[in-house]
C-alpha cells in the first residue's frame, strides 16, 4: 500500500489497485472500469475517501479493481450497505455498482428506497439484459420472449426499465450512457459525481458470452444514429443519420418528425433536466427501441436536501439546543428516585 | 406474606389494616381502556415509594380488538413489595377487571381468596355474550370464593367528569384512572407521583387533565369511604442497596446500554433496524437521544436494516440492530456477511413466540437454535442473553466490548418478558462502567487486513484513512493478505480460525457463578429472562431444605470456562426453558451431561411454582 499526499494529483492508473481484471476478454465492463478511474482522477478525488459497493454479479467485482475502500456485499443489498457507510461518515464518497439482476431483481427494494431516501452516493447499473455470473438466464431487464437456458421457449416476464423505475422512486439524477461510447460515458459518470443527491446512472453494457449483441441497435454505425438521441438540457430533442428527425409531443405522447418543410426544432419538444416535474423525464425514459430513439444523456438533474444531510442537521440541532450529552444525564431522565 | 395488622378511622368507620411483605396487583380490560397506563402509574407510583417492583404488560397483537371481545383483553401485572421481586409473581392478590371478557381471560389467575374489583357496569347482555357467558358471573355466585367488589365504574367515573365539558367517549378514556385512584386506596399509596404525571402529560388540556385528576381522587375516596372495603393494605419500603434509582424497561434498559458503549468509546452510536413487535421500542428510545451522536436509521426491510450495521461498522460506527424472530430470520444473510468480513456489530433479538409470525407479543425463548446455527455455512456467533430488565443496560455494553475487541458481530437474546417487564434501576457511577476502547490502525508499512492480533482480531481500518484502503467482501478470503481465496487449505484455516476467535472469548468472560451451594443433588441451569423465576424458586427450595442450586449463563457461545466443571458437580442437571430444549441439547452436545429438560411453550414466563414443583418432583421434595 503506499500512503496518497494531497498535493499529488492523482492519474486514473493510481485508483487501479493489483489484483488481476478477471471478467471475460471482451466485457463492456472493462472500459467502465476505465472512464471510473479516469473521472476519479479528473475529479480530484483522494482514494482514502472514497469507496465501491458492490452486490453480486459480473459488475460487482468491479471494487477489487479499484485502489479505494471497497465492499464487495451480499446479492442485492449494496445500496443498504452503502447507506450504512454514508450514515456513518457522510464524508465519504460513495459508489454503487450493480447489475440488472442485483439491482432490480434480488435488491430491487433497497433499490427503491436508496434512491428515495436522495443520498448522496452514486449508483452506476451495469445492464446487460441478462444473468451473467450464473451463465445466462434472462433477467428483469431481458426482452420479452428472450430464449436462454431458463426460458428455452421464450421468456414469459416482461421487462421493466431501469431509468422509470428511477424516476418512479423520486431520483434527484438519472442518466443513461453505453459502454462503448466512453466519451459519454465520462461525461455523465462526471455529472453523476457531482451532482448532490442520489445519482442513478444506468449504462448499457455488452455481455459478448451470454447476450453478445443486445445493444448492437444503438451502438452500430449503420443504425446508431437513428436509434439513440442525445440528451442537451434546454436544447430540442433530436437525432437521426442522413435525414435529420425529432421528437415531437403529440397531445401526451411523443412522435417522431423528420426536419424540413414545416416542421423545425422550435416545435420539438425540449429537454429540460431541472423540471421539478418528472414526467418530462418519465416521457423520454419510456421510448423504446425500436418504435423511438433510446435517449442517452441526463434526463433528470434536480436539488434535493439529502438524507445523511438531514440526519446529521438533526443531530447538530440536537446537540446545539440540549448541549448536556453526558452519560450522567441520560441515565438519570425520566423519574427518579434515592433509596438511603 | 402477612406482616402485621391493625385498625385505622376511614372516614367515618374503622377499617383493619394489613401490612404485606409483597403482593401482586393485575389491570386487565378491552385494550382501549387504558390498562398498561394504569399498571404503569401504580408501579412508578411503588417504585418511588421505595417498594421493588417487577412488571408483566401483557396484552394481544391487534391494537384495537372489537371492544368486548376475548381477543381484545389486555392486561398489566405488577408485584411489589418490601423483599427483592425476583419476578412479577405467579397467582395474583388483585384483580381489576374492566369487562366480563377481562374477568373470564384473567380469572384463573386469581388467588382463590384474592380481591377481584369489577366495573360493574360492563355486564351487560352484549358484553357477557361477546365474552361467552350465558350467565352474568357477578349473580350465578362462581366468583363466591373470591373477595369480589362490584363498582359501577362508567356511572362513577362519568359522575366525577360531569363537568368537565368533555365528550363521553373522553370522558369515558378517563374510566382506568378512577379504578387506579380505587387500588390506591387499597394500597395507601400516595397519588401525588400520577397527579404530577397528569399535569405534565396533560398541561396542554387542562380539561383532560382535570377530569383525569377528580375520576383518580374519585376513586381513591370511593375507597375510603364506602362501607363495602373493610381492609386496607400497606407494603413497607424494601430495604435495597442505596443509591438513585429509576424504573426501566429491558427495551429502555438495551437502549441506554447501547448509548452508554459507543459514548464510552467516544463513537457514534448507528441503530439500523425495521419496526418489529416487540424490539421497536429500542427504536423509539434511542431515536430521542440525538444529541448523544445517535443515528438511527428506519430501513426498509431487516435485510437493509442488518446490510446498513454490516456497512456502518466497516465506516466506523458503532453500529447495532435490533429485531424479533421473524427478522433475525430475514437478517441472516447480512449476519453471514458481517462474520466473513468480521467487523464489530451488535444484533438484539428481541425474542417472540414463534415459528413464523407466530405470537407476537408474548415471550418464548426458541431463538437459540437460529442465533447460534441460524446462517449458512460454519458462521460462529458470539451469544449474550440478559438475565433481567435492567440487565439490558450491563449486556449491551458487554456486547459491544466483545464486538470491537474480538471484531465479530454479536447476538444479544432478549425477549418480550424482559423487553416489556420492567424494574428499578440502580442508575451506575459512569466511573464504574467497563472501559471500551476502539482502535483503528493508521497507515503503516505492515497493514494487511485479515492480520491478526494475540486475541485473533484483524485491524479495524476505516475508510478515511490515508494508505490503507483495502477491500472486503463475502467472499472467502486468504489468511493475513484478505485477498479473494479457494485455496482448500486456506478455507480450513479460515473456517477453524473463526471458530477460534469466538471460543477465544471464553477467556474475558467471568466464570459461571453457583447460587447456593456449589456442589448437590440438583443444578437448574437457565439462562435469559427465565433468571428471576428459577432463582426463586430455588430460594424457596433451599428454604425447604432441599439439596438445589442454580447458575444462569448470561455467555451462551462461548459459554463461561467453568461450565463443564460447574455441571459435574452436581448429580443431576435440569435446565428450565421456554422452548422445546435448546440449551439441553447444546450442554448435552458440549459436555455429554445427562441433563434434564423442563419446556413451557405457552407463551407465557415460567411462574415461581412451576419450578419449584419440578424441583421436589425429581428430589421426591426429600430434605437432605
Amino acid at each position: 500500500m503506499c500512503a496518497d499526499t494531497a498535493t499529488v494529483q492523482l492519474k486514473a492508473k493510481d485508483f487501479g489497485s493489483d489484483q488481476d481484471v478477471r471478467w471475460c476478454p471482451g466485457c463492456g465492463d472493462y472500459a467502465i472500469l476505465s472512464q471510473v478511474k479516469k473521472v476519479l482522477s479528473t475529479l480530484g478525488v483522494s482514494r482514502e475517501n472514497t469507496v465501491f459497493v458492490s452486490g453480486i454479479g459480473c459488475s460487482s467485482r468491479f471494487p477489487y479493481y479499484m485502489n479505494t475502500y471497497g465492499f464487495h456485499s451480499i446479492h442485492g443489498r449494496a445500496p443498504a450497505v452503502a447507506t450504512g457507510v454514508k450514515v456513518a461518515n457522510p464524508e465519504l464518497d460513495v459508489w454503487v455498482v450493480t447489475g440488472d439482476g442485483d439491482a432490480l431483481s434480488i435488491g430491487g427494494n433497497h433499490f427503491l428506497h436508496a434512491i428515495r431516501r436522495n443520498l448522496n452516493i452514486n449508483i452506476l447499473l451495469f445492464n446487460n439484459r441478462i444473468y451473467g455470473l450464473t451463465k445466462g438466464q434472462y433477467s428483469p431487464t431481458s426482452p420479452f420472449g428472450k430464449r436462454t437456458k431458463s426460458s428455452p421457449f421464450g421468456s414469459v416476464d416482461y421487462p421493466l426499465y431501469p431509468l422509470s423505475v428511477a424516476i418512479g422512486a423520486e431520483a434527484t439524477f438519472v442518466a443513461r450512457t453505453i459502454d462503448v461510447n466512453v466519451k459519454h460515458l465520462a461525461y455523465v459518470l462526471e455529472r453523476a459525481a457531482r451532482h448532490k443527491g442520489i445519482s442513478f446512472v444506468e449504462i448499457y453494457q455488452n455481455c459478448n458470452i451470454f447476450n453478445d449483441g443486445s445493444f448492437l441497435y444503438a451502438t452500430g454505425k449503420d443504425t446508431k444514429n437513428d436509434t439513440t438521441l442525445y440528451l442537451e438540457d434546454n436544447k430540442p430533442l433530436v437525432f437521426g443519420g442522413d435525414t435529420k428527425k425529432g421528437i415531437r409531443l403529440n397531445g401526451m405522447n411523443p412522435e417522431i418528425v423528420e426536419l424540413g418543410g414545416d416542421v423545425t426544432e422550435d416545435d420539438l419538444l425540449f429537454h429540460d433536466e431541472k423540471l421539478a416535474e418528472p414526467s418530462l423525464a418519465y416521457l423520454l425514459s419510456r421510448m423504446h427501441h425500436p418504435e423511438f430513439p433510446e435517449p442517452m444523456g441526463v434526463f433528470r438533474c434536480v436539488e434535493r436536501p439529502t438524507y445523511e444531510g438531514m440526519l446529521v442537521q438533526q443531530i447538530d440541532d440536537a446537540k446545539k439546543s440540549d448541549a448536556d450529552a453526558s452519560l450522567e444525564r441520560l441515565f438519570n431522565g425520566g423519574d427518579t428516585w434515592d433509596v438511603k | 406474606m402477612v406482616v402485621s395488622t391493625q385498625t385505622k378511622n376511614a372516614g367515618q368507620r374503622q377499617v383493619k389494616v394489613v401490612g404485606l411483605e409483597s403482593t401482586i396487583v393485575r389491570f386487565c380490560g378491552d385494550s382501549g381502556d387504558g390498562m398498561q397506563l394504569a399498571g404503569t402509574q401504580l408501579t412508578n407510583t411503588s417504585a418511588i415509594f421505595g417498594n421493588d417492583v417487577s412488571t408483566l404488560p401483557d396484552f394481544p397483537s391487534e391494537i384495537r380488538a372489537p371492544v368486548g371481545t376475548l381477543a381484545g383483553v389486555s392486561g398489566f401485572q405488577l408485584a411489589f413489595g418490601s423483599k427483592k421481586l425476583r419476578t412479577p409473581g405467579d397467582q395474583v392478590d388483585v384483580l381489576v377487571a374492566m369487562n366480563p371478557a377481562a374477568l373470564k381471560t384473567n380469572i384463573e389467575d386469581l388467588n382463590a381468596d384474592g380481591t377481584l374489583i369489577v366495573n360493574e357496569d360492563a355486564f351487560t347482555g352484549g358484553n357477557l355474550a361477546k365474552a361467552g357467558y350465558e350467565n352474568n358471573p357477578l349473580e350465578t355466585g362462581e366468583l363466591d370464593k373470591y373477595h369480589v367488589f362490584r363498582i359501577p365504574i362508567d356511572k362513577l367515573n362519568t359522575e366525577a367528569c360531569k363537568d368537565s365539558g368533555l365528550t363521553g367517549r373522553t370522558v369515558g378514556r378517563c374510566k382506568n384512572f378512577f379504578a387506579l385512584g380505587v387500588v390506591y386506596w387499597l394500597y395507601g399509596r400516595p397519588m401525588e407521583p400520577t397527579l404530577d404525571w397528569i399535569s405534565a402529560k396533560f398541561g396542554t388540556k387542562p380539561a383532560v387533565a382535570e377530569a383525569n385528576t377528580k375520576t383518580l381522587k374519585a376513586g381513591y375516596y370511593y375507597g375510603e369511604t364506602t362501607e363495602i372495603f373493610t381492609v386496607q393494605y400497606t407494603v413497607a419500603p424494601a430495604k435495597i442497596e442505596a443509591g438513585r434509582y429509576r424504573k426501566l424497561t429491558g427495551n429502555e434498559a438495551m437502549a441506554l446500554g447501547l448509548i452508554a458503549a459507543a459514548k464510552l468509546a467516544n463513537k457514534s452510536l448507528f441503530y439500523g433496524t425495521y419496526p418489529i413487535t416487540p424490539a421497536s421500542d429500542i427504536l423509539h428510545e434511542l431515536a430521542r437521544h440525538k444529541n448523544y451522536d445517535v443515528r438511527t436509521f428506519q430501513a426498509e426491510d431487516e435485510i437493509a436494516a442488518m446490510a446498513s450495521v454490516v456497512g456502518a461498522a466497516f465506516a466506523g460506527a458503532f453500529a447495532a440492530t435490533g429485531t424479533s424472530g421473524p427478522g433475525l430470520a430475514l437478517k441472516s444473510e447480512a449476519i453471514g456477511l458481517g462474520i466473513m468480513t468480521e467487523l464489530p456489530m451488535v444484533i438484539i433479538n428481541v425474542q417472540r413466540g414463534g415459528p413464523s409470525t407466530g405470537l407476537p407479543t408474548k415471550t418464548e425463548q426458541a431463538d437459540l437454535g437460529q442465533a447460534i446455527w441460524g446462517r449458512n455455512g460454519e458462521a460462529p456467533m458470539c451469544v449474550l442473553a440478559p438475565q433481567s430488565p435492567g440487565d439490558c443496560f450491563d449486556i449491551a455494553i458487554e456486547a459491544f466490548r466483545i464486538a470491537v475487541d474480538y471484531m465479530t458481530p454479536v447476538m444479544v437474546l432478549s425477549d418480550g418478558y424482559l423487553a416489556n417487564g420492567a424494574e428499578p434501576w440502580k442508575i451506575p457511577d459512569v466511573s464504574s462502567l467497563p472501559k471500551l476502547t476502539a482502535t483503528h490502525p493508521q497507515a503503516g508499512n505492515d497493514f494487511h487486513p485479515y492480520q491478526r492480533d494475540a486475541k485473533l482480531a484483524r485491524p479495524w481500518a476505516i475508510p478515511g484513512t490515508t494508505g490503507l484502503q483495502h477491500r472486503i467482501g463475502g467472499l472467502e478470503k486468504s489468511d493475513i493478505i484478505g485477498d479473494v481465496c479457494y485455496d482448500p487449505k486456506n478455507h480450513e484455516h479460515m473456517i477453524r480460525t473463526r471458530r477460534e476467535k469466538i471460543d477465544k472469548i471464553a477467556e474475558s468472560i467471568p466464570p459461571l457463578e453457583v447460587f447456593g451451594e456449589t456442589t448437590g443433588e440438583l443444578l437448574l441451569l437457565g439462562w435469559g429472562g427465565t433468571y428471576g423465576a428459577i432463582t426463586a424458586a430455588v430460594e424457596n427450595a433451599q428454604a425447604k431444605g432441599l439439596s438445589v442450586s442454580s447458575a444462569h449463563l448470561r455467555h451462551l457461545d462461548p459459554m463461561p470456562k467453568n461450565t463443564g466443571e460447574v455441571l459435574s458437580r452436581f448429580k443431576k442437571v435440569l435446565i428450565p426453558e421456554l422452548n422445546m430444549g435448546q440449551l439441553l441439547m447444546l450442554i448435552r452436545a458440549h459436555f455429554l451431561v445427562d441433563a434434564i429438560g423442563f419446556n413451557k411453550i405457552q407463551g407465557k414466563p415460567f411462574m415461581i411454582c412451576e419450578i419449584e414443583n419440578k424441583i421436589e418432583e425429581i428430589l421426591g421434595n426429600k430434605p437432605r
